[in-house]
């Protein structure tokens, strides 16, 4: 009997799993029934901005994948870099046409009472709503499993609201401003974001114990939009609580919404759980507009030697521009662009220096190509 | 050794099998504010099992708080029109679900599934017959979608000679039916799109229809394109399914293609499909929509509500809650996999109120 069943359990210990008696789907496609609108295939006009330092680096080799797929979608570039005063009023109005832009970081000075152009831009279009979807790619290890946390940030008041001034020589007054108005609706926008996305947990991230009347205020107004939406679970948690916990048991966040200075802080440190910032894609979404960007820390434009070496990683935005065909409407192209940056971080042959390989963009870009189907 | 290996073997043997958890999507959708709301769409039950299989669908979609309310009108068959409030409210929510609609036979009377097809000018008829897993077929490997005219051609009831002005109207709707196919190839990355016709015997106008798709696919290089004569191609379906992608066909040829294939892949009781026009889309089950049963059927309750749960699931996609959708077909396929609730037309004993309850309890 021993003799006999020792080749037996040999065989099936080496079978991944015992469910692979049927056939297996392949994990990296979709078969799904999708019936267009006639017409649904006309090409798209998206707003570009290269940015600066890496920018140009990375959206060129959005365009470049765009390309090669034959995606329905056609660029109009802008030059803006961070230096300047304003956004043109050109961009601007480029942006309110198509709708939809893509861009890389633009470079905020330090100091000087520059306000930031990322920000400026957010609060123009009223992009309300940031989003960063931070997860464990499959093939990229990292000490944290199983995460999959969406932070949602409010992006336009807050901490950020660049309200600072100088009340006497040597006193700075900076305001936080939290209104009814926005937390609502970034609740909102969480809550139908779990609901749409079949997403089980909503976390409100805060510091009510302090900032009682600010962080309050926020509290209730998630509070209330809870209660419209019984099947999903709503939590709140302290910042700081919730920055300990995020680094020890990440598997237990979902959604989390949080006022603007907080969220920045939270998308980073999930994102760098996850894999760090050069693969997470993100996006700021208004009632009418959609910008399109690097995940978390959208402001950072590498240093020197990133540009130099050409070794940026093109792959957050990559992604972020699988959002932007999706949120177009182009299901397919989407899949097609993740799967394949999917199978490429999975092989594990090239990969950035921040993902601990050797290749430059380019080397990526052209992996990228070539895999896609 | 032997003491200790039967327990092992025995507890390998029966792990909860895994393989179905594999099914599931992740991506990074970033809807709009306001994408949640609710949409109304136009539910029209039907004659025979319609009532019971769109009732399946109402459960399901009850199950799983999806965003969508139905206005439900009742038509049947014999009626001589739809009613205006009908086609009115269609008009209005742009989207509707509906059962078959019985067509009496002879008499003069024209089906009412042709009269809104032709009224909202719903020109694309859309069937897609793929291998569910789990269900055993003759055929592997069948994954095609059949793209119909719906308004013209052989149905269209005008039954006159050729003239000018007929001829004219003709290409019009080849050529718009033509670019439909195409760009549906284009967007949902098929390869290959063929066109089915009898121009060897109907020269003028199969020959306009040629004409339309060889034009049109100038416009695609990415995307193969060939002709098949209707005959052989019946024929290439039963024998080799697997080389046909995107099929374009016109309307009497697709109603016989789209049924042949559907059969092929498991039956007309689970394929989903769809009308679609520039304006509007009605969802109903795959081929043969104008079926509505028998009486067995009907008494026994075990009409198979498959097909027009696939096709509510197209439905969500196509209001763009595509999260929803994959759920639903996610835990369709997961039923048809486990096999344990089918239909009498798959081989199973299960009633319709049966496979809804399984097809609830596998929503996750």
């Amino acid at each position: 009997m021993a003799r006999r069943a020792l080749p037996i359990l040999k065989q099936l210990s080496h079978r991944p799993t015992l469910g692979s008696f049927l056939p297996k789907p392949d994990p990296n496609t979709r078969s799904v029934t999708y019936m267009p609108r006639p017409g649904d295939g006309t090409p798209r006009c998206v707003t570009l901005i290269p940015g600066d330092g890496i920018g140009p680096l990375v959206t060129n080799a959005v365009e470049q994948v765009m390309e090669a797929m034959h995606a329905p979608v056609f660029f109009e570039r802008y030059d803006v870099h961070g230096d300047m005063s304003r956004v043109p009023p050109e961009v601007m109005d480029s942006i309110r046409r198509n709708k939809v832009c893509i861009k890389g970081g633009l470079k905020t000075p330090v100091g000087g009472g520059v306000s930031s152009l990322n920000m400026q831009l957010r609060k123009e279009l009223d992009l309300y709503a940031s989003l960063v979807n931070c997860f464990n790619l499959p093939g990229l290890p990292t000490r944290h499993e199983n995460v999959d946390i969406v932070v949602i940030r409010e992006n336009t008041e807050g901490e950020y609201a660049g309200l600072e001034h100088e009340v006497v020589p040597g006193v700075v007054e900076s305001l936080k401003v939290i209104t009814k108005f926005c937390s609502e609706r970034i609740a909102k926008y969480a809550f139908e974001y779990a609901y749409l996305n079949n997403r089980k947990k909503v976390t409100a991230v805060h510091k009510a114990n302090i900032m009682k009347l600010a962080d309050g205020l926020f509290l209730e107004s998630c509070r209330e939009v809870a209660t419209k939406y019984p099947s999903i679970k709503y939590s709140e948690i302290i910042v700081d609580n919730c920055c300990m916990q995020l680094v020890s048991k990440p598997e237990q966040f979902d959604v989390m919404v949080t006022p603007n200075l907080y969220g920045n802080l939270v998308a980073n440190t999930a994102a760098g759980i996850a894999g760090g910032t050069g693969v997470m894609p993100g996006g700021n979404v208004g009632a009418d507009h959609a910008v399109f960007e690097q995940g978390a820390s959208a402001g950072n434009v590498g240093n020197e030697k990133l540009w130099e070496q050409k070794t940026a990683n093109p792959v957050a935005l990559l992604l972020s521009s699988a959002m932007m065909l999706r949120h177009l409407q182009f299901p397919s192209f989407a899949d097609r662009l993740e799967t394949a940056v999917k199978r490429v971080i999975s092989e594990g042959k090239y990969r950035t220096k921040d993902l601990g390989g050797v290749s430059t963009t380019q080397e990526v870009v052209d992996a990228v190509i070539s895999n896609l189907d």
